[in-house]
C-alpha cells in the first residue's frame, strides 16, 4: 500500500488525526471539502433523472454541517457522493486536497476507510457479530496490528458510552445503542469527516438526544461532521445548515462560527462543555 | 487483511448458517468418500481375482485339445485330436522337458449324480485324476487323504469330496469312511478338501475327485481321451520354458493340417496379466462415476455461495462502505468456499476410511493412498473453482448498490 501516492497522501496524519484536541485548522484557504458543479443524472434521454444539478459548496475543517431537504430532494445522492460511495456524473469533488474523481477502486476503498466515517439511518451493523468486532472491522481493513485494533476499538466504544456492551451482538441492543455502536465504528479510524445519513431517523427522543450529544462532543473536540436530516430541530444543532431542493442548494445558513463550539443541545450541561474543551 | 482474519470471517460465515453449511459440506464429502471407496472396491476386487488365480498356481499350464487360441483358425484346417495318457508320459520325460515338474491327466464326467440315502446332489465338477493333481490345483486336504498312487493302479472305489458336497450329503457329520453313490454305484469317501470358495464363476467346493482309472472304468469309459493335462513348471520363472517344451512335445502328434498346434495351452501367469488389465479398467470406470459426484458437490458449493452472496449483499455493502477492498471481499468469500470444501474433503476422507472397512458386494475394499490424495485435492480444487464466481460477484458489487439492496 506504500507504493500508491494517493495512499501516502491519505496516510499522512492530518492535524485532526494526530491530535484532535489541538483544535481545528479552519483556515478558509484550505477547505476540507470542495464540490464544484457536481451533477448526478440517473438514466439517459427522456427518462433521465437529475438528482443533483450543478452543486457547489465548500466545507471547512471542524465544521458541523446539516444538509436538510425533503425526500427526493437529492440530499441522499449528495451524501453518497460525499461518502465516496457513488461518483458524480459531472463536476469535481476534492476531499482533503485529493480529486476523488481520479481515484481507482483500490484508492476509493482507502478513502472510505481512513477519511470518512459513515453512519446510517438503519445503523448497518454486521449481524451476528459483536459490537467490539463491528467497531474493529474498519481497522482490520486498515491492516492494523491486533493489539492496537483492540485498544482503539475499546476506546471508541468507551467514547460513545457503550463500555460494557462490547461483547453483545447488535440484536441484543436497543436502536439507540446500535446507533452508538455504529458511531464508534465510524470514529475508530479517526476519519477527517463523519458522515451521518439520517442518524436519528429510526430513534426515539431520548436516543436522538444521546446521538446529538455525542456529535456535539466530537465536533467540539474538532471533528468535522456532515449530517443529513429532515428534522429541523436536529439540524438546529449544526453550525451550518444547507437546504437542498430539486437537486440544488436553495439555502445556506450559518448558525455558529466554524471556530467555536456548536450550538449546545439541551441535554449538554455547561460542565459537559467545560470537559469537552479542556 | 491477514489470512487469520480471512479465516476468522469465513468461519463466522460458515457457522452463521450451520445446516446449510453442513449440507454443502456433505455434497463434497460424499464425492470425496465415493471416489475413495469405489477406487478401493475396484482395487479390492482386482486383488481378490488375482489371489484366486494365484491360488490356482502361477506355475501352472493347462493343456486342452482343440483350438489353439480362441477361434482364430478356419474350421477347415482343424483336425480333431485329443490328449491321451501317452501325452502325459511324454510330458513327464525329464530329458525332453526339464522345466516340467509334473503332468497330471484329468478326465471330467458330466451330469453325475451323487447321493447318500435320500440326499442327492449334482456336483459342478466330477473328475478322475492322479495324486499330482493335489499340487497342480493346490487341492489341500482338511481331513483324510488325497487319492494315492495305489488307488490309481488298484482302480480303488474311493472319492475325495469338496465341502459343499460334504454339507449336502452329510450335513455336519464326518464324511470320512462313509459311503456315497455316484450314478448309483458305491464309493468310499477317502478325503475332504479344504474350502476354496467361489471363483466368481462356479463353486470350487462342489467337486468330487476319484482315481483316474476308476473314473475311466465307471464314468467316462476307456476311450483314453483326457479332458485336460495339468502341467506344473519347476518354478514360476520357468513357466514360459515349460510352455514351449510342452508345445514342442505335443505338436508332432496334435497338429492341424496347416501345421499349427491343435491344442491350447492356458498360462496362468498371462491370464493374471489379462485380468489385472481388465480390473484396472473397471477401477478407472468406478472412479469416473465417483468423480461425477465430486463435480456435483462442487456445484453445490457454488450454489450455496451464490445464495450466501445474495443474502449478504447488504453486509458486503457495509464492509465496502467502511473500507473493505475488492480483494478483501474476494478473499473472505474464497476462504469461505475453501473452508467448506476442505472440511467436506476431510469429512469425506474419514467417511471413505470408515466405509472402506466393510465388505461391499462381497469385495473387501483396499484403500489406495493415491485415491485419498487425489479425491481430497480434486474436492478442494473443485470447491474453490466453483467459489470463484460467487466470490467475484460479491467483490464486484458497488457499495452503493449493495447498501441499498433489500
Amino acid at each position: 500500500m506504500g507504493g500508491s501516492p494517493v495512499a501516502d497522501r491519505v496516510l499522512e496524519p492530518g492535524a485532526d488525526e494526530s491530535d484532535p484536541s489541538a483544535g481545528p485548522d479552519s483556515s478558509p484557504e484550505h477547505p476540507l471539502m470542495v464540490l464544484t458543479g457536481v451533477s448526478k443524472i440517473y438514466g439517459v434521454g427522456e427518462i433521465a433523472v437529475h438528482a443533483l444539478r450543478e452543486v457547489d459548496f465548500k466545507l471547512e475543517l471542524g465544521d458541523y454541517l446539516a444538509i436538510i431537504g425533503s425526500s427526493g430532494s437529492g440530499k441522499s445522492t449528495l451524501m453518497n457522493i460525499i461518502g465516496c460511495l457513488d461518483q458524480p456524473t459531472h463536476g469535481s469533488y476534492w476531499l482533503d486536497g485529493i480529486d476523488v474523481g481520479s481515484l481507482d477502486d483500490y484508492e476509493l476503498s482507502y478513502i472510505r476507510n481512513r477519511q470518512i466515517g459513515l453512519i446510517f439511518q438503519s445503523f448497518n451493523l454486521i449481524p451476528r457479530t459483536t459490537v467490539a468486532r463491528n467497531v474493529e472491522l474498519p481497522l482490520i481493513y486498515a491492516r492494523l496490528p491486533k493489539a492496537e485494533r483492540r485498544e482503539r476499538a475499546r476506546a471508541a466504544i468507551e467514547a460513545v458510552g457503550l463500555g460494557n456492551r462490547g461483547s453483545h451482538v447488535p440484536s441484543e441492543l436497543s436502536g439507540g445503542q446500535q446507533q452508538r455502536a455504529a458511531i464508534a465504528r465510524a470514529i475508530v479510524t479517526e476519519p477527517a469527516i463523519i458522515l451521518a445519513d439520517e442518524p436519528t431517523g429510526n430513534l426515539d427522543t431520548a436516543s436522538t438526544r444521546d446521538v446529538l450529544e455525542i456529535f456535539f462532543r466530537l465536533n467540539a473536540a474538532g471533528r468535522t461532521i456532515v449530517m443529513i436530516t429532515h428534522e429541523p430541530d436536529v439540524a438546529a444543532h449544526a453550525k451550518r445548515v444547507i437546504q437542498v431542493a430539486d437537486g440544488q442548494i436553495v439555502a445556506d445558513m450559518r448558525q455558529a462560527p466554524v471556530a467555536g463550539p456548536p450550538p449546545a443541545p439541551e441535554s449538554v450541561s455547561p460542565e459537559h462543555l467545560q470537559v469537552a474543551h479542556t | 487483511m491477514s489470512i487469520f482474519e480471512s479465516v476468522r470471517m469465513a468461519v463466522h460465515g460458515v457457522l452463521a448458517n450451520r445446516l446449510r453449511s453442513f449440507l454443502t459440506l456433505l455434497g463434497i464429502s460424499i464425492g470425496v468418500a465415493s471416489v475413495i471407496i469405489l477406487v478401493a472396491v475396484g482395487r479390492g476386487s482386482a486383488s481378490a481375482v488375482q489371489k484366486q488365480i494365484e491360488g490356482l498356481g502361477t506355475n501352472l499350464l493347462t493343456i486342452q485339445a482343440g483350438g489353439g487360441g480362441f477361434g482364430r483358425r478356419a474350421s477347415s484346417s482343424i483336425r480333431f485330436t485329443f490328449m491321451t495318457t501317452k501325452d502325459v508320459k511324454a510330458l513327464q520325460d525329464k530329458t525332453a522337458a526339464p522345466d516340467i515338474k509334473s503332468a497330471t491327466p484329468v478326465v471330467s464326467a458330466s451330469s453325475v449324480t451323487a447321493s447318500r440315502d435320500v440326499a442327492t446332489v449334482t456336483p459342478d465338477t466330477v473328475a478322475g485324476t492322479t495324486p499330482s493333481y493335489q499340487e497342480a490345483r493346490k487341492a489341500d486336504i482338511s481331513e483324510g487323504t488325497f487319492i494315492t498312487a495305489a488307488d490309481v493302479t488298484g482302480h480303488a472305489r474311493v472319492v475325495v469330496i469338496g465341502t459343499t458336497i460334504s454339507q449336502d450329503l452329510f450335513g455336519s457329520s464326518d464324511p470320512i469312511g462313509q459311503t456315497i453313490k455316484l450314478n448309483g454305484a458305491n464309493y468310499t469317501v477317502e478325503g475332504l478338501l479344504k474350502s476354496k470358495g467361489s471363483n466368481g464363476f462356479q463353486d470350487q467346493d462342489s467337486i468330487v475327485l476319484l482315481p483316474l482309472t476308476t473314473a475311466q472304468d465307471f464314468l467316462v469309459g476307456h476311450s483314453g481321451q483326457l479332458n485336460q493335462i495339468l502341467v506344473v513348471a519347476t518354478s514360476p520363472g520357468t513357466v514360459d520354458a515349460a510352455e514351449s517344451e510342452a508345445t514342442a512335445i505335443l505338436t508332432p502328434n496334435h497338429s492341424n493340417s496347416d501345421g499349427s498346434a491343435a491344442f491350447s495351452v492356458l498360462n496362468q501367469a498371462s491370464l493374471l496379466q489379462t485380468t489385472s488389465a481388465s480390473t484396472h479398467t473397471f477401477t478407472v470406470l468406478l472412479a469416473a462415476v465417483a468423480a461425477i459426484s465430486l463435480f456435483v458437490g462442487g456445484i453445490g458449493v457454488m450454489n450455496i455461495m451464490l445464495v450466501s452472496v445474495t443474502e449478504r449483499t447488504r453486509e458486503i455493502g457495509i464492509r465496502k462502505a467502511i473500507g473493505a477492498r475488492k480483494a478483501d471481499v474476494l478473499g473472505q468469500f474464497m476462504t469461505e468456499a475453501g473452508l467448506l470444501s476442505v472440511l467436506g474433503g476431510i469429512a469425506g476422507v474419514a467417511a471413505g476410511f470408515v466405509g472402506g472397512q466393510f465388505k461391499i458386494v462381497g469385495v473387501q475394499p483396499v484403500i489406495q493412498a493415491y485415491s485419498v490424495a487425489l479425491a481430497l485435492g480434486v474436492g478442494v480444487a473443485v470447491g474453490l473453482f466453483f467459489g470463484i464466481y460467487p466470490a467475484n460477484r460479491a467483490a464486484s458489487l458497488r457499495p452503493i448498490d449493495a447498501l441499498h439492496y433489500e
